[in-house]
């Protein structure tokens, strides 16, 4: 069972009046929020309500005009690209939807890479690899294709490989919108799973079922933050 | 049941006869049965047992005795405590979910705030489903099993029908709210001789008696 937030926690993440505007539109207005260890959190809101940007700037990818970001304990700010990169290949998970795994490779160098990249000994990084595999319950599909995978299957390869570093916070951008309802259910349950040892799962959504498992919801509206429900 | 509070609701502009309340109760909610005069009279009857309603005045004028009936103090508070208290969020919440939106827009005067009900109604309708989908999946391959799974959709797909509809009167709020803002920083043309909240209603009165 989750933890959720108590004042003793440190927040593994903190958006503190995190403002963005692409071009003159502005994306992101004043946004601030928190994510404790264990918990889960759905960051909802109609498309263009600043979902994604919101998930791109915590997790590092694009740095706000305005506001502060601590992740895991490290204020953005100060951090320069390639430390941010580290950051995410080795405390950060995550899952778009739209698969991105390498098509010439193997689901278990797929699965494998952040491992390699980490500078893991390829041995030791498919070793790792067949477990989260297993984990996924994808051990069959360990040597086929990316492009022999069905939607769920690939999507569940793509979390083992988010998981396989054992992120102490996970995002994941609409990670069941393109999957069947039984598929997507596999997907959530696994991203779900990282609660148990204490570690975040960010769930960017426009999906009420979707929303509906979090511990605490979000909800964006043309960049603000128009609604914060805890949902225990 | 929600009537004894929409009649409290009908109530807020001013005393009325049941005459009345029964025809303004029909014109807010164009889409269920036309209330019975019977009806109207025996919660007219059970408010005032409770001092929530206030008979202020009989008149005959020729006609038949009529009496004119007044919401009381009590009566604001307890419909401004049910507006504050979300609709139980079952598979089929719907009618009272529209319900209170729809008394909550009548009764902005009397402090009640739509969008506060929207917004607490989202989170009991998320927590239901997150119960419902977080409880032990029924075993599959029994008839029991099959069934309560059916039945487990059929509540989660009718609370997903209810938000999607809580997001578009969000939308349509902020819309109105927005226009009214534009509309009222210029002077208006004519004096407006009905309540202000009337205009948020997103529908008309004369559009609901014409069908």
């Amino acid at each position: 069972m989750s933890t959720g937030p108590s004042p003793d926690q440190v927040p593994l993440l903190e958006l503190d009046g995190v403002s963005h505007a692409y071009a003159r539109t502005p994306a992101l207005r004043e946004v601030s929020l928190t994510v404790a260890p264990g918990e889960v959190v759905a960051v909802t809101g109609s498309s263009g309500s600043g979902k994604s940007t919101l998930l791109h700037v915590a997790a590092g990818l694009l740095r706000p005009q305005a506001g502060r970001v601590h992740l895991l304990g490290h204020d953005l700010a100060g951090v320069d690209a390639t430390a941010r990169a580290v950051l995410r290949r080795s405390e950060i998970g995550i899952v778009l939807q739209y698969v991105q795994l390498v098509p010439d490779l193997p689901v278990l160098d797929n699965v494998a890479l952040p491992l390699t990249l980490n500078g893991s000994s390829l041995a030791a990084a498919r070793t790792a690899a067949a477990d989260a595999l297993a984990e996924v319950g994808l051990t069959d599909a360990a040597s086929a294709a990316p492009a022999e995978l069905s939607g769920g299957q690939a999507q569940r390869a793509a979390v083992a490989r988010a998981l396989i570093t054992s992120p102490r916070i996970v995002f994941a951008d609409e990670p069941v919108a393109s999957l069947d309802p039984v598929g997507g259910r596999q997907v959530l349950d696994l991203l779900r799973g990282v609660t148990a040892r204490g570690a975040a799962l960010v769930l960017i959504t426009h999906d009420n079922t979707v929303a509906a498992l979090a511990d605490r919801e979000v909800r964006l509206r043309q960049g603000s933050v128009e609604h914060e429900a805890v949902l225990r | 049941m929600s009537m004894a509070e929409i009649h409290l609701a009908l109530l807020l502009a001013g005393p009325r006869h049941g005459y009345d309340l029964k025809h303004a109760h029909d014109a807010w909610f164009p889409e269920e049965r036309p209330l019975a005069f019977g009806q109207v009279y025996a919660t007219l009857a059970r408010l005032v047992r409770d001092g929530l309603a206030e008979a202020v005045d009989t008149r005959s004028e020729g006609g038949p005795e009529r009496t004119l009936y007044a919401v009381t103090d009590a009566g604001r508070e307890r419909l401004l405590a049910w507006l504050a208290t979300p609709a139980p969020p079952a598979g089929v919440a719907g009618e009272d979910v529209v319900r209170k939106t729809v008394v909550a827009l009548h009764s902005a005067a009397a402090g009640a705030d739509a969008a506060a009900v929207l917004s607490g109604q989202r989170t009991a309708h998320l927590k239901r489903m997150r119960e419902l989908q977080r409880s032990t999946p029924p075993a599959p391959g029994s008839a029991s099993g099959l069934a309560e799974h059916l039945a487990r959709r059929h509540a989660l797909l009718h609370l997903d029908a209810d938000l999607r509809w809580l997001d578009e009167a969000v939308e349509a709020l902020r819309t109105s709210a927005a226009h009214d803002l534009a509309t009222h920083s210029t002077p208006p043309a004519t004096a407006p001789d009905d309540s202000p909240q009337a205009h948020h209603a997103p529908t008309q009165h004369s559009e609901e008696s014409t069908r």
